[in-house]
């Protein structure tokens, strides 16, 4: 029967197995600022990258998130976006009707508050003031809650910051209708904010007097969401 | 020439299988090409964090015991660099007159790095899928480390599997668990020897040694 190998030699196996795995777990703690340093280095050089492979890196792209574990899907045909609330004239608007409206674009870095950040984003929608104004706000409206139709996600703005030229109800992402992942088929994007403020799959927008705390900020996340100067982060504003 | 007992090789594939599932679902989540071919984002996430969550099972079920045994020597061994395994790392493989043992220097490494590899990318896991706890930057740090340690392994499994199946006699010895002398004899010669006694490696080359 064999004989068991000698056991000599320097134990160095067993020392890089643990000083690896030490170095990767301990990561989870000083991961984000690597991260930052990252997103910084090849962000820039991956936007200009022709070749895709960069793409492949885990760097300047979007995570997906869905906060009820499913990612909702509807077809445009079967999705309408109603406004109400302290409103004069409530609506609703189809998919089609949407499109008809005068579109705006925004291109920004779209960052999320747990780190990463997607240069240049091509987003395509209507002013989220256009589609406010159309529903005529009452004198008491001060505030405007998101609804999604997962069924679970909220979020609000202030009616000021809902006014904004850069907050938008977008219905495309890089030239391309959004996808259910990213939340589509209209999602909002809110450029000047971290990206939880950017409600997905929104189908109901309601103007109210005191906003009810959204989905995240219930989760601890600031209200006022603003990149670089909220939830503790110090990043570029988008 | 026995080089594989039965546990080793069972917790060779079960963690493969796991693994296998793990870069398939992982690579699902991950590419937004393959995201919207496939749809279903939901059902590929349940299964990757199964997979992750079963990942220390294989380990726990085969290293205590007698079942064990043969798992905890060749650990011992992948743990040793001789002074051989060095100037063979020196020579990058180049220097023919090292005489290796049961594993090459690249397979030590390998094993110490997939090892460790696999321990980070449970634990970003846990952080990723139980987030609520932990304070943001953690997540932050976790989805760093689990995306670059991914690619990391990635790159090393295909090396893994390249070098395999570039090499079928080796390849047999984790799928039958046997290998044939004449390889153990040029490719691992002193696990060969340790294997028959000193007076067997003296012989002429081939036919002398008996089959498994």
């Amino acid at each position: 029967m064999p004989i068991v190998e000698s056991m000599d030699g320097t134990p160095i196996g067993r020392r890089v197995f643990l000083g690896l795995a030490a170095f990767g777990v301990s990561g989870i703690v000083w991961g984000s600022k690597a991260a930052g340093l990252m997103e910084h280095l090849l962000g820039p050089i991956a936007v200009k990258d022709g070749s895709g492979l960069l793409g492949l890196l885990p760097t300047g792209r979007f995570r997906i998130y869905s906060v009820t574990g499913n990612l909702p899907d509807r077809a445009p045909g079967n999705w309408r976006l109603e406004v109400g609330g302290l409103a004069g004239m409530p609506y609703s608007i189809g998919f089609d009707e949407l499109l008809g409206l005068p579109a705006v674009e925004l291109t920004k870095d779209f960052q999320c508050v747990t780190g990463w950040r997607v240069p240049q984003v091509r987003w395509k929608g209507v002013r989220l003031a256009d589609v406010i104004d159309q529903a005529v706000p009452q004198a008491g409206a001060a505030a405007v809650e998101f609804e999604s139709f997962d069924g679970a996600y909220t979020e609000t703005l202030t009616l000021e910051q809902a006014r904004r030229g850069d907050v938008i109800v977008a219905y495309e992402l890089d030239g391309k209708p959004i996808s259910s992942a990213h939340g589509g088929p209209v999602r909002l994007y809110v450029a000047p904010m971290y990206g939880y403020k950017s409600l997905k799959w929104l189908q109901r927008i309601t103007l109210v007097a005191q906003p009810r705390p959204g989905y995240w900020e219930q989760q601890g996340y600031d209200v006022d969401a603003w990149i670089g100067r909220s939830n503790g982060r110090s990043d570029t504003p988008a | 020439m026995d080089r594989f007992d039965r546990t080793e090789r069972w917790l060779h594939w079960a963690n493969a299988t796991l693994v296998g599932v793990l870069v398939f679902t992982g690579a699902v989540l991950y590419s937004g090409e393959l995201s919207s071919i496939l749809g279903r984002r939901a059902f590929f996430k349940e299964i990757h964090v199964i997979a992750g969550l079963c990942l220390p099972v294989p380990f726990l079920l085969a290293l205590p015991g007698r079942r064990g045994r043969g798992l905890r020597r060749d650990l011992g061994v992948l743990n040793r660099f001789s002074a051989d395994d060095v100037r063979w790392l020196r020579s990058r493989g180049g220097d023919r007159t090292v005489r290796l043992g049961k594993f090459n220097p690249g397979q030590k490494l390998n094993t110490a790095f997939v090892g460790a590899a696999l321990v980070t990318m449970l634990a970003t896991g846990l952080v990723l899928r139980f987030f609520n706890p932990f304070p943001l930057a953690w997540r932050t740090g976790a989805t760093f480390i689990h995306d670059w340690t991914a690619l990391g392994l990635a790159l090393a499994i295909t090396g893994h599997v390249w070098l395999a199946v570039s090499d079928p006699d080796a390849l047999g010895g984790m799928v039958s668990g046997t290998v044939p002398a004449g390889w153990a004899r040029r490719k691992r010669p002193r696990w060969y020897e340790e294997q028959q006694g000193p007076a067997v490696s003296e012989e002429p080359a081939g036919s002398a040694v008996p089959g498994p």
